[in-house]
């Protein structure tokens, strides 16, 4: 705590903080950059497929064609695109017009009414698979419940033995914004924490200003901390920010405590800072420093983080390797804090991991910085 | 002239090549890349964990089980005997879903009448949810088929018939492998060209450069070479890995696939030049370079579809290369498409390497210093 | 014991930059005089920054040792540092605060109470001049400016000792003087020991005491006068026509029993070796008139054995038509709404070394890269060889040749593949090109080195395969930016003797400096200032210019500040 209090440490927290005032780019990278990024991945990036265009051909009118239609069309899902015969819609498919073709066979009406049951036939685009599937699936519900209704309306009995009652928890109406937005904040706060400090050392290196600070009585605490915690402020200003905006904006429901966001946030940005000034210290080179973090930080929190796609699918050495990604448990904390409350069940072993990686980036970076030039 | 262009890429090659960091950076981390993300990028669930809390405990019940059981992604972490267990599994995402079997399933299903079943899911992560509430639906659809052929029964007809083309089993690592090719060839070429102008500006050797006769024109291609070659191989290497690695079909035919890449390429090492040139510094050329990568990354469709991007976001993407590239790969790649579909993909990438390449040699000389 | 404030023994220092192994000082011992300014004198690469970090605890010597104030470098660092000022080498500023928050932050550094700082930082504004730009960003400060501040930082806390590592490198006249006197109040008024470092010969005689360092080594230790008493009797200086300077010059340097001889104002600079058999004859020697001897005689007679005189480079210009080389005509160039050059309109004759001189910030880098067509002009004529600039750039530079102030070939590629690069961008083919990268590797004797990776080679060897690259293609006109800013007196001979070589060729000299030396080398000169032409014409015209009552002789120096001065009398 002395050391807290030492002159010497204010002096330098004040040129740090002079410094990052008058240098846009730090504002830039802590306030600018988490903004435009999470407009544009909160905007750009969804998995909710609305309107997408199916081809749809009929083969023969009939007014049950046409009720199966209407059902059809009233789905948000779809945007209905006809064709006069099946080789017009395959070419349609083929040419990218549509991402999935629908065919009323010529004896739909007849076959439905006679033996119950009229093949139609679908055909997705298969390309995008996971697209392809979400297609599939709209395009059964709204089959299989027009069918339900057309049976009933002719008092036909169906049996129907085992019938799933699903609940979705935390996320009821299923909005991938819910979720990816939170992950999107982890992005954003490695980059930003990364960014940040991974420049500083490297800096003053090249500009020959650590050499004149370094023959000062100054203690390596305190030229650590003295870096550490102005940008730290930044960083949570940058946090803030972007919780705001996830919250009011973006409308994700927020259903854990405010305090525990701002604690595993807290120990989060320690890491990815810590990470920062290791990169920082080891380089000497803002150039080099910046191509580091950018790979070491970007790629694997967007990948690898559990963000976008599931951990537990990969093939477990690819699992492992998400061990040593920080995105990985700010991300699980996050998803959790936002959508389904305080569970510390699951809060404490990640903020534990999460401490684990701060000290040992901060440590290290202690341990590497020296007071001297080699 | 063009063997002071050869000079020039000769020169170009040799300063890339001599660090040995630069041959590593170029080389490894992109396979590495392709190999971690290759099989990290996936939309499929092959791991779903669920409890069961079976309150009947009947034959019928038993007989459910059996054919979650028999489903190959799904896991069972354990059985439940208490309510509260299922919001401890769930919260601490020990579990995916909980399937809860209510008392009298058994007798309601021996009698006739349908019996519910209770599916919990976590939808925190929205996409796996959905994907798994529809695995969970396809089992059921399998007992309900099961139970009414052992019964004697009048079932729901089953009169969909859905064929997926391209990619028939629908298994999403063939996208994402194929959209890798994509990525990794930008980053590779980005790397290459956009430090290449800024690294000499800083160097002062530019200015060696500027006052030989060589012409802008020569300077470009000059410096244009290492990042279309590099990255025309770099493509090919990643290419051959997803064909004989992931197993990815290539359907396609060669001569399609290389206009697209070089195209591709073309327009890349454009952007990374005017980046390039348009820096004051290193650290100015990339910064620009990332900021350019990461927008074009997200909108480009590589992990979520344009369609879903709102219009104004929408048209952003027209003037992000990737976008194209993508396409053009997984059309060649998965649905052997020709040149007569590709070429609405094709000439905005031309016409984007076409702007920046002029800029980029534009701006050698009139660059404010 | 001795009450020196710095004790130096055995000082031994390696580094090893990309497998090579480079010793940076190589026994080094000394005491430091205390309570004056003591030079430690070398070319680049002699030692000076590393004995200086060493001595500030920012290096480990691998063997000997370093007593500062009574405590040992080694063992307690901190305490050190605590007693001692430091400026180095960039003056560590922080560019993005003001004047005000760089002596605050130092003050908290160095942990001067706030009681104390009233007093203090008025002295050291009184002393530096600042006291007026107290609000404003140190990047905004004229580099002399921010000399003097990085020099107020060091002294918040008055030191005991005071270490300047290079404080006067590229640094106006002007600048370099005041912060001279500033030195030499603080040593008079706080009895502080000075350690100061440079390249500059000439400020060694404004030492009371030099340590002469070269390739790690301590040459000698001793009050100035040390150095150059030897040679009295054996410095003469001998007048010549101005037409014929050169090429005397030339002879005389070549002729037995001459140890040096270089072009010093509208004369010629000799220095006899020691060995009086070996005088030149004495009709030769009729009309020299003998001098005192300088610091920097006494250098390049210490060190003279390492004197290189290799074949000299010829090169067959082709005549320009019309005889200018060079032809300006109201040339502007504009940043925005600032003016960096005004109307400026000068010619250069085929075949004259032509110098632009002026400080920093004059506008002669600016005048400079459009003359080279690095940068566009904003309105105005440039004719370079007979050409338009604007109409037929590439043809033009096919004519010119260029060498920058840094050295700035591909430092990753041997000088071999430079050569070869060079030959072929300049469209030299086949047989041509291989018979001038051969002429190249010979005349500037870079055969050993072939192989090497530029960007480790020596400095003089750096400066002298740009040089080469440069004329690659056997150009008319050579621009040299700074060409010779940190190489030692010795290369710098060389190089002037290859310049002038090339001059008499025919070769057009269009060339920067800031040495003011070097001014004299050339057969006209423009003193350049806030982007106008000050003055022009041959040396002894400008000088003539500047004289006044109180200098009636100005040297070219005094000439340089006497002129700037009175253009702006504040």
């Amino acid at each position: 705590m002395a050391a807290l209090l030492s002159p010497r440490l204010l002096g330098l927290l004040r040129k740090e903080s002079l410094q990052i005032l008058r240098d846009p780019s730090s504002i830039a990278i802590a306030f600018v950059l988490p903004v435009l990024l999470l407009l544009l991945f909160g905007y750009g990036v969804s998995l909710d497929s609305k309107h997408v265009p199916v081809g749809i051909v009929v083969e023969q009118p009939s007014s049950e064609a046409s009720s199966f239609l209407g059902a059809f069309q009233q789905s948000v899902y779809f945007e209905p695109r006809f064709y006069g015969t099946r080789q017009a819609g395959r070419e349609g498919l083929r040419q990218r017009q549509v991402k999935g073709l629908l065919v009323l066979p010529a004896d739909f009406a007849q076959r439905l009414k006679a033996d119950r049951d009229a093949p139609i036939q679908v055909i997705v685009n298969g390309v995008d698979a996971n697209s392809a599937r979400l297609l599939e699936g709209y395009v059964q519900g709204v089959w299989s419940s027009w069918l339900q209704r057309e049976l009933q309306a002719r008092q036909i009995p169906v049996a129907r033995p085992v019938e799933p009652e699903t609940r979705i928890w935390f996320n009821a109406e299923l909005a991938s914004r819910n979720y990816l937005v939170p992950g999107l904040l982890v992005v954003n706060m490695t980059l930003v924490g990364a960014l940040l400090t991974a420049l500083v050392f490297a800096r003053e290196w090249e500009r020959g200003t650590l050499e004149a600070l370094m023959v000062t009585p100054v203690t390596l605490g305190e030229i650590l901390i003295g870096k550490l915690l102005p940008y730290f402020v930044l960083g949570m200003g940058g946090m803030v920010l972007s919780v705001l905006m996830a919250l009011f904006l973006f409308e994700v429901p927020m259903r854990g405590s405010f305090w525990v966001l701002a604690l595993c946030s807290t120990l989060f940005l320690l890491t990815a800072l810590g990470m920062g000034l290791l990169i920082s210290i080891v380089t000497r080179n803002q150039f080099v420093a910046g191509m580091i973090a950018i790979l070491a930080t970007f790629l694997p929190a967007f990948l690898l983080s559990g963000f976008l796609f599931d951990i537990g699918s990969m093939p477990a050495v690819v699992q492992v390797v998400t061990h040593i990604v920080a995105a990985r448990y700010f991300v699980t904390i996050l998803q959790s804090l936002f959508l389904a409350g305080d569970v510390w069940s699951l809060i404490l072993p990640n903020a534990a991991a999460l401490v684990l990686m701060a000290s040992f980036f901060l440590g290290l970076s202690r341990r590497l910085l020296r007071k001297r030039l080699e | 002239m063009l063997g002071r262009i050869l000079a020039l890429t000769v020169k170009e090659f040799l300063a890339l090549f001599k660090d040995k960091r630069s041959r590593f950076v170029v080389v490894i981390p992109p396979l590495i890349q392709l190999l971690v993300f290759g099989y990290a990028a996936s939309f499929d669930l092959n791991h779903i964990p669920y409890a069961v809390y079976d309150r009947d405990g009947g034959y019928a019940a038993r007989e459910l089980l059996a054919h979650f059981q028999g489903a190959p992604s799904f896991e069972l972490v354990r059985p439940i005997q208490r309510q509260e267990e299922i919001a401890e599994l769930i919260d601490r995402r020990a579990a995916l879903l909980v399937i809860q079997i209510p008392p009298r399933f058994t007798a309601d299903l021996v009698s006739g009448r349908t019996a519910p079943v209770q599916v919990l899911i976590d939808g925190r992560n929205s996409n796996s949810a959905q994907i798994a509430q529809s695995d969970v639906s396809r089992i059921l659809t399998g007992f309900n088929q099961d139970w009414i052929a052992q019964h004697q029964l009048q079932g729901m007809p089953v009169s969909l018939v859905t064929r997926a083309w391209y990619n028939p089993n629908l298994e999403s690592r063939w996208f994402f492998v194929s959209g890798l090719v994509g990525l990794l060839t930008l980053v590779v070429t980005m790397m290459v060209t956009a430090l290449s102008v800024a690294r000499e500006r800083e160097q002062g050797t530019f200015d060696q450069l500027l006052v030989t006769p060589l012409r802008p024109v020569e300077i470009l291609i000059g410096k244009a070479m290492p990042g279309i070659l590099i990255g025309t191989l770099e493509a090919s290497l990643v290419v051959t890995l997803a064909v004989f690695w992931f197993k990815v079909p290539l359907t396609g035919g060669l001569g399609v696939l290389y206009s697209g890449i070089l195209l591709f390429v073309l327009a890349a090492v454009g952007v990374g030049l005017m980046i390039s040139s348009l820096a004051a510094t290193l650290q100015q050329a990339l910064l620009g370079a990332f900021l350019f990568l990461v927008p074009a990354v997200i909108l480009s469709g590589f992990a979520t579809p344009i369609d879903n991007m709102p219009d104004a976001v929408q048209t952003l993407t027209l003037v992000d290369p990737l976008r194209y590239y993508l396409v053009i790969l997984r059309s060649v790649f998965l649905e052997g498409a020709g040149f007569e579909l590709l070429l609405p993909q094709m000439w905005p990438l031309a016409l984007i390497a076409l702007a920046t390449l002029a800029a980029a040699a534009w701006l050698f000389r009139h660059r404010m210093s | 014991m001795t009450d020196s404030p710095l004790v130096i023994r055995g000082l031994t220092k390696t580094f090893r930059p990309g497998g090579r192994t480079v010793r940076a000082l190589d026994a080094v011992t000394f005491d430091l005089a205390p309570g004056v300014v003591t030079g430690l004198i070398g070319p680049d690469g002699a030692g000076k920054t590393t004995l200086m970090r060493i001595t500030a605890g920012l290096l480990l010597p691998d063997a000997g040792a370093v007593e500062v104030l009574g405590l040992d470098v080694a063992v307690e660092p901190l305490e050190v540092q605590a007693r001692i000022g430091y400026m180095p080498q960039r003056f560590g500023l922080y560019e993005d605060l003001t004047v005000g928050e760089n002596l605050d932050l130092y003050a908290d550094l160095q942990g001067v109470p706030a009681t104390a700082r009233v007093e203090r930082y008025a002295r050291l504004m009184e002393m530096t001049g600042l006291g007026a730009f107290m609000k404003r960003l140190a990047g905004r400060l004229s580099g002399g400016m921010k000399q003097k501040l990085g020099l107020a930082c060091t002294l918040v806390r008055p030191p005991r000792l005071l270490l300047l590592d290079e404080p006067t490198v590229g640094v106006d006249p002007v600048s370099r003087r005041e912060l001279w006197s500033i030195v030499y109040r603080l040593v008079e008024a706080e009895g502080m020991s000075v350690l100061l470092s440079t390249a500059y010969l000439d400020e060694a005689e404004r030492c009371a005491q030099v340590v002469l360092l070269h390739q790690g080594r301590m040459v000698d230790q001793g009050p100035p006068r040390q150095f150059s008493e030897p040679l009295r009797g054996r410095t003469f200086s001998v007048q010549v026509e101005p037409e014929g300077r050169r090429a005397l010059q030339a002879r005389l340097s070549r002729l037995p029993g001459v140890l040096d001889a270089v072009l010093q104002g509208d004369g010629i600079r000799v220095v006899l070796e020691g060995q009086s058999d070996q005088r030149p004859s004495d009709a030769e020697m009729a009309g020299w008139r003998p001098v005192d001897p300088r610091f920097e005689d006494g250098f390049v007679a210490l060190l003279s054995g390492e004197r290189h005189r290799g074949e000299l480079p010829r090169v067959h210009a082709r005549s320009i038509s019309g005889g200018e080389a060079i032809q300006v005509t109201d040339l502007t160039r504009r940043f925005g709404d600032f003016v960096a050059v005004k109307r400026l309109s000068f010619a250069v004759r085929s075949g004259e070394v032509f110098g632009l001189l002026g400080a920093n910030g004059a506008g002669k880098t600016t005048t400079f890269r459009m003359l080279c067509g690095l940068l566009p002009v904003s309105s105005g004529h440039v004719r370079v060889a007979g050409v338009d600039l604007r109409h037929a750039a590439a043809e033009a530079r096919g004519r010119i040749g260029y060498m920058s102030q840094k050295f700035s070939l591909y430092a990753n590629l041997t000088v071999l593949q430079n050569l070869n690069f060079f030959a072929r961008a300049y469209g030299l083919r086949g047989r041509e090109a291989k018979a001038r990268i051969q002429w190249a590797l010979e005349a500037f004797e870079l055969d050993a080195f072939a192989a090497t990776e530029s960007g480790t080679l020596p400095l003089g060897y750096k400066q002298r395969l740009a040089m080469a690259a440069a004329l690659m293609h056997e150009p008319d006109i050579l621009f040299l930016d700074e060409p010779t800013s940190g190489v030692d007196p010795l290369a710098r001979r060389e190089f002037w003797d290859r310049i002038n070589a090339l001059a008499e060729g025919g070769v057009t000299v269009l060339v920067t400096t800031h040495f003011m030396e070097e001014a004299e080398y050339c057969d006209r000169l423009a003193i350049m200032a806030s982007g106008e032409i000050l003055a022009l014409g041959t040396p002894a015209e400008i000088k003539a210019r500047a004289a006044g009552e109180d200098q009636p002789q100005p040297s070219m120096e005094e000439a340089f500040i006497a002129l700037i001065q009175r253009r702006d009398p504040a």
